[in-house]
């Protein structure tokens, strides 16, 4: 090993990062950031998402903007959604995809008059920027915000502790983002506000500059229905809404269709193909894919975990990427990769976790139904 | 009866040659919320340092050590139907298992409250 090597890598601070330990938060090591991983406790935290609202700093993500005559054209080379079709203020989730449709990273991608706004996981922003770089035209500028933090604040009563702080922003649907005035009338800070989220529930994204994200977490926290919310119970969040996490539930070893994200795969781009990968991707659409990422109910009370081997009578079939309790069902719940005969619906199988055997039912994806404030959708 | 800590975060309170084993406070407030233990049944022999229990909090699992060698007399099964009494009574209701000891000089490698406390304090 090279002395470069040894070298520690220096773990970075975020516009928040003092924000959190003054709350209380236990920080860890998260994306090559210091984050908050709970504050009460992850259970409490959960629950209160689900019932109140919580706020949560995902400033480690990578907040880009690419711009330039044909940004949308070029993007869709390396991902399967319909992006030209995109209106302003409206997004998609989509996948970046390696040549061979493997997944690169799953993200959100907004029409603004900027260009198109696009939001990476924080563990994978550098290579996405540098694949991105590397495959978008030259004349396509992506402009990483660095200067910009992310809030998240999600759960049922988010639109109305937002309203109260950011006028306006009830007129937002799910998947529709726009630019709003924050602060005093005579210097209004310009925020951008999706209403999106990575829980199940309703909520919003806020891009704030990191010079006003104290400001504006603050006054967030002065909502009685916001309390802040670590990475813990974020992860315990989206697995209940049945929500991949890069890097365990995706990787470039899977395409879209395994990862079960067909629904990412618009239909213009299922009939004219030209991303990365289509071949694969638009055969496996059409066959069926030969192993696919499943949610599973767990038996009993201990939890089965990222790494433990799947089985059915005749030998391991899969393996499970994300797993654990579930505050909000009070039960284990996992999800993972299983050869396709296995995929249905209550198909009964086993993991194995320390030497045991714990059987596991296919179950339908959410865990917990989802509560977005869809367009068109009667309250 | 006298108590012992491990730098492993275990408690042991001993009578003689029989002993009771738990996680400590500062352990549990660590772990965060408990959601599931899984003790070691009657007549397990148990070596010192070796695997005994595992305590699953939301966010992952982690071992129990034997503070000490032993036989397994009892495991607490209250902790299968409330394993949240780890969080809420470490050192008392909360304890994993109950063992023989089969060699009581094993102690002496153990910490004291007032050391372990000066121990965690040092974190």
């Amino acid at each position: 090993m090279s002395d470069e090597e040894l070298e520690p890598i220096e773990i970075l601070e975020l516009p928040l990062g003092d924000w959190h330990r003054a709350r209380g938060a236990r920080m860890v090591e998260f994306a090559g950031y210091h984050m908050p991983i709970q504050y009460e406790g992850i259970m409490a935290e959960h629950l209160w998402t689900r019932e109140n609202a919580g706020l949560f700093d995902v400033s480690h993500m990578g907040q880009l903007m690419l711009s330039g005559e044909g940004a949308a054209d070029a993007l869709e080379k390396l991902v399967p959604g319909d992006i030209s079709a995109l209106k302003e203020g409206r997004m998609r989730y989509s996948l970046l995809l390696d040549e061979d449709g493997g997944i690169l990273d799953d993200l959100m991608v907004t029409a603004t008059p900027m260009g198109l706004y696009v939001v990476v996981n924080g563990a994978v922003k550098w290579d996405d920027i540098g694949f991105l770089r590397e495959y978008l035209p030259d004349e396509i500028t992506i402009n990483h915000m660095d200067d910009r933090a992310l809030l998240a604040l999600q759960g049922p009563k988010a639109v109305d502790a937002l309203l109260r702080v950011v006028p306006g922003v009830d007129a937002l649907f799910f998947m529709e983002a726009g630019s709003f005035f924050w602060g005093p009338k005579s210097d209004p800070e310009p925020l951008w506000i999706s209403r999106s989220g990575y829980t199940g529930e309703d909520g919003f994204e806020i891009s704030v500059p990191a010079s006003h994200a104290k400001a504006l977490a603050d006054a967030l926290c002065a909502q009685a229905e916001v309390k802040p919310i670590g990475l813990g119970a974020r992860d315990s969040l989206r697995l209940e809404a049945g929500l991949p996490l890069y890097g365990h539930d995706m990787n470039p070893e899977f395409d879209p269709v395994e990862a079960n994200a067909s629904f990412a795969i618009s239909k213009r781009r299922r009939e004219e193909g030209g991303f990365n990968g289509a071949d694969r991707i638009l055969k496996a659409l059409a066959q069926g894919p030969a192993q696919k990422l499943v949610g599973f109910a767990v038996n009993g009370k201990m939890p089965v975990r990222e790494g433990a081997p799947v089985y059915a009578q005749d030998g391991q079939v899969g393996s499970i990427t994300s797993g654990g309790f579930a505050p909000s069902v009070g039960a284990p719940i996992a999800m993972g990769y299983v050869a396709s005969q296995h995929t249905p619906v209550g198909t009964k199988l086993e993991a194995e976790v320390r030497g045991k055997r714990v059987v596991l039912t296919v179950a339908a994806l959410p865990f917990i139904p989802h509560h977005y404030h869809r367009r068109g959708k009667a309250l | 009866m006298t108590r012992y800590y491990t730098e492993d975060h275990e408690w042991i309170d001993v009578d003689g040659d029989s002993a009771t084993v738990g996680i400590t406070d500062y352990a549990q407030s660590q772990l965060g919320d408990i959601v599931f233990a899984e003790v070691p049944a009657p007549g397990a022999e148990l070596k010192k340092g070796g695997d005994a229990a595992v305590v699953e909090s939301v966010k992952a699992a982690s071992d129990v050590y034997a503070p000490v060698s032993g036989t397994v007399t009892e495991g607490n099964d209250a902790l299968e139907g409330d394993p949240a009494l780890v969080n809420s009574d470490p050192e008392g209701e909360g304890w994993f298992f109950k063992l023989t000891l089969s060699d009581t000089s094993e102690l002496d490698s153990l910490m004291d409250a007032a050391a372990y406390k000066a121990f965690v304090e040092a974190l």
